[in-house]
């Protein structure tokens, strides 16, 4: 079990009150209409599976219901980080190796 | 929806949303808890001690309320409609002997109020709150227990995923989280007695559950 802190609630909790929901930061194509299948194919479906460092959304399904952002090593488990929507986060791999 | 507004009663809400008087008042209508079919009147007093008390405080208005924190006009309306401020503090609450507002979220708030004058305020909302907000009333939706003992503790710790020591649930805390995996409000009144707000359709579930979980203790039903 992984004990996420929730930066809305201000506190640890279980992670049997979080849901994952997947890679933080997908943009969304401004023009969805001059896309070519391959780009809106790269948005839809295609995504990092990340050894090392990973940059995710998760919400807190159970508790407050606000989503989050959590860097996460996917080798370790360790939660690196948890940062607020709209936030842009410190951890990131090229740092990490440096 | 026309003969709503009609029937309504409530002057100040037309125009502005269907306000229902979802509780009644009058007693000849029939009004069913969600654990109506467990006839937990009939088992008060059967039993006189044991490690938990549980009681239902059915027929609560609750209001689901969204709003801006940041907004001061609306704090302030809160506060002249309900006589109470909004907790702005994450997982707190503030209460008076008829009203009780739990934090639910940065702009979410569970207020409840007594079952008679759930209609009032309601009306009262949609009269004078300006700005953008949502008021939604879920008392048909959910039930409040509330348990309470010298085992309260231990029955919660098989229950819920939170730390329920006093030093990090203390009285007037409030989480959402998972009693038994199906979603709960718990608010800690004092050290040995907790609320419990569930919805309706696990209501049953967690009456069998409790009673299962609180065998060892022994549990009294309150009125
Ligand atoms: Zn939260």
């Amino acid at each position: 079990m992984l004990s996420i802190y929730c930066p809305h609630c201000g506190e640890h909790r279980e992670e049997e009150e979080f849901h994952p929901k997947g890679q933080a930061h997908i943009v969304r194509p401004l023009d969805p209409e001059s896309c070519s299948d391959k780009e809106w194919g790269q948005y839809l479906y295609f995504r990092k599976n990340t050894r090392g460092l990973h940059h995710e959304l998760w919400v807190h399904a159970a508790g407050c219901r606000k989503f989050f952002n959590i860097t996460r090593d996917t080798v370790s488990y360790e939660i690196r980080e948890v940062y607020l929507i709209g936030e842009q986060p410190s951890v990131t791999s090229d740092r990490a190796q440096s | 929806m026309s003969n709503l507004n009609e029937s309504g009663l409530n002057p100040a809400a037309q125009g502005k949303a269907a306000v229902m008087k979802q509780i009644p008042d009058d007693a000849a209508v029939r009004a069913e808890s969600p654990l109506h079919h467990i006839d937990l009147p009939s088992m008060a007093g059967k039993q006189k001690d044991g490690g938990i008390y549980l009681k239902e405080l059915a027929f609560v208005g609750h209001l689901s309320l969204r709003c801006d924190q940041k907004n001061a006009e609306q704090l302030s309306t809160v506060k002249e409609i309900l006589g109470l401020e909004l907790p702005l503090q994450p997982l707190t609450s503030n209460t008076n002997d008829q009203v009780q507002i739990r934090w639910m979220s940065p702009d979410e708030w569970l207020i409840t109020v007594p079952g008679d004058r759930t209609f009032e305020i309601e009306g009262l909302f949609r009269e004078k709150m300006t700005g953008h907000y949502s008021l939604v009333n879920g008392s048909g939706g959910q039930t409040i227990l509330e348990v309470r003992g010298p085992s309260v503790v231990d029955l919660l710790k098989k229950c819920v995923p939170v730390d329920l020591h006093s030093s990090e649930f203390p009285g007037g805390k409030v989480v959402s989280t998972t009693f038994a995996k199906a979603g709960a409000v718990i608010r800690r009144l004092d050290e040995q007695s907790f609320e419990l707000v569930i919805r309706r359709s696990f209501a049953d579930y967690i009456w069998l559950w409790i009673q299962d979980a609180s065998q060892e203790f022994g549990l009294v039903i309150e009125q």
